[in-house]
């Protein structure tokens, strides 16, 4: 399997952007080795901002800055980038609907050995919860690279989730990306599974597990959790007995009350695989993780199995 | 003076500053709470900025060599209400709508609504550090804007001005020119008494900024002193203007009560009648 880590990806990206548009701009909480924002910083010095550890001022001077005309990137941790500067979002970016890119690095469990106080489980639904923000998790390198191009060429505040750790190759290179759309990754027929970020490549795996089990399943990635196009979500889910959700993000606020409201009074089955209100731990391996919270391929496919028992 | 020029002429300021203060307690007008407090005492430099000092184009708010003016201290809106009102940035008309449903006029500066507001602000603690990207981003691109930035001294209990303090020093914004409306109280007392923000000129010295202390209701020393501050290089600038609550209206100078505070019937009338009159009250 071809493996992509979406944070080296993100900062090429960032580094192919400031080469064709000389206003954007960077912005880092002293964690520019970890976010990559480090390719940025050697090829344009003048335009990446070290902020220190103070990613609410971080955010606010982020605001500035797009109020001269510049597209600025901030950078940290998810949980510091939404959670430590929620208000900041909120107040100075998002209600006068500025310019702002807040890009949350090393979400939900991937960051597997810092912890509680490192992983976040709340930053989708935070984020989602703020009205004029658009929130947005690929689910891989490809389109991680895609979705920066796409946040750049839009005007108005955006939070992209990116994960630590390596991801398969997944979204198809000549596929583009639209803010909004929700991508068909595998086709089935009794069950629709949608997921984002890294569960995607875990639904994927999912499906197969199913289909041994003679249940086709197609998965979709919405990577758009906020807008969401909710007719496409609808036609993708006509015909099928059930729904499956797979985040790795708590069950309040994030995909799984997306799809819940969308398909409200729909009487389709759907179960919902997320974090279950709980904060994450340290753990040796991401995978411990991944078990220990119940999200694995084979906690998909029960899902699944529920929903298509209907 | 609904399209006043541009002067040094300090009689001709304090006639500003007295109409802006009256615009103020009209907005608020009898029986309702209004943030007059705050907005009277930074009424002066408020005055200074907008009607000597800073470039600016009420034909084209969005001009791009313009100064920029932030109210950090957002709850005292007024204030910049009222002198973009008199400048003719929207009609004196829309005061009187002020704080209603759908009005223009929101209870803090609100960009999408207000033609010469540049930024959102009232969340305390956050207009430094917009002001500080801004200056950032005009130093980028070249352009000799500075960006005026009022705070409140209650305000500086807000961590975020502090880092804003540090990204400037270190960043070596000489664009940035802070104001601080020293006014000396809080909403429920005396800053210096319920939470201490003192010694400011030291602390703001040591975070690297160049610091003057003036009488804030002098319009000379105002003046001055921002003159003063376009001399300085390399670091940003603070002025530290000692101010009184509620300045220009004697019932409710120097009182915590009113700084978001109610005027009775008398009360208005009185303010009315004091800042209708040609006697200079600053």
């Amino acid at each position: 399997m071809n493996l992509q880590n979406p944070r080296e990806i993100y900062g090429r990206t960032l580094v192919e952007l400031g080469t064709e548009n000389p206003n954007i701009v960077v912005l880092e909480g002293d964690l520019g080795k970890s976010t990559m924002t480090c390719y940025f910083e050697q090829a344009f010095p003048n335009r990446f901002f070290e902020m220190g550890i103070a990613e609410a001022n971080m955010t606010s001077f982020a605001g500035g800055l797009s109020l001269t005309g510049k597209i600025p990137f901030t950078n940290s941790f998810a949980v510091f980038a939404a959670g430590r500067a929620y208000d900041q979002i909120r107040q100075g970016v998002c209600l006068p609907k500025l310019n702002v890119k807040v890009v949350g690095s090393s979400a939900g469990l991937s960051d597997f050995g810092d912890g509680s106080t490192h992983q976040t489980v709340e930053d989708l639904a935070l984020m989602r919860a703020i009205p004029n923000m658009t929130v947005l998790v690929p689910c891989d390198g490809t389109e991680t690279r895609k979705m920066t191009r796409a946040i750049a060429a839009y005007h108005g505040p955006v939070y992209m989730r990116l994960t630590r750790n390596d991801m398969p190759a997944l979204f198809p290179e000549n596929e583009e990306f639209v803010i909004g759309k929700p991508y068909l990754m595998r086709e089935g027929t009794d069950v629709v599974a949608f997921a984002c970020g890294q569960m995607v490549s875990k639904a994927l795996e999912a499906a197969d597990l199913a289909a041994e089990r003679g249940i086709s399943v197609r998965v979709v990635n919405v990577s758009s959790l906020k807008p969401v196009d909710e007719s496409a979500l609808k036609a993708f889910a006509r015909g099928m007995r059930g729904i499956v959700t797979a985040e790795e993000h708590s069950i309040m606020g994030g995909l799984s009350c997306v799809i819940n409201y969308v398909f409200r009074g729909s009487g389709l089955r759907t179960e919902c695989v997320a974090i279950m209100d709980r904060f994450g731990q340290s753990a040796a391996s991401y995978n411990d993780l991944l078990e220990e919270y119940g999200l694995t391929p084979r906690h998909i496919c029960a899902a699944i199995e529920r929903a298509a028992s209907q | 003076m609904n399209h006043p020029a541009q002067t040094r002429d300090i009689a001709q300021l304090r006639r500003i500053a007295r109409k802006i203060r009256l615009d103020i307690v009209q907005m608020v007008g009898p029986g309702q709470k209004g943030h007059f407090g705050g907005s009277c005492s930074s009424a002066d430099f408020v005055t200074a900025l907008y009607f000597s000092k800073m470039r600016h184009d009420p034909k084209n708010p969005a001009w791009e060599d313009r100064d920029r003016f932030l109210l950090s201290k957002g709850h005292s809106a007024l204030v910049q209400y009222a002198a973009l009102a008199e400048w003719g940035y929207f009609p004196m008309e829309e005061l009187k709508r002020l704080k209603t449903l759908g009005a223009m006029l929101q209870g803090h500066p609100d960009k999408l609504t207000t033609p010469g507001v540049e930024a959102n602000t009232g969340s305390l603690g956050q207009g430094l550090s917009l002001a500080c990207g801004m200056a950032a981003g005009l130093r980028i691109d070249g352009r000799g804007s500075k960006v005026y930035c009022v705070l409140g001294d209650g305000e500086l209990a807000e961590g975020q001005i502090w880092e804003a303090a540090m990204a400037a020093a270190h960043y070596k914004l000489e664009n940035v020119v802070a104001i601080l409306d020293r006014n000396g109280l809080m909403t429920n007392g005396l800053t210096d008494v319920r939470y201490s923000p003192s010694p400011v000129d030291k602390k703001w010295a040591a975070f690297g900024w160049h610091v003057q202390e003036i009488n804030g209701h002098d319009m000379r020393e105002i003046l001055d002193a921002l003159d003063r501050a376009d001399t300085v290089r390399g670091q940003p600038k603070i002025i530290i203007a000692r101010t009184v609550k509620a300045s220009g209206i004697p019932f409710a100078e120097g009182r915590a009560e009113f700084h978001n505070g109610i005027m009775t019937v008398e009360q208005y009338e009185e303010a009315c009648r004091v800042l209708a009159s040609e006697e200079a009250v600053s």
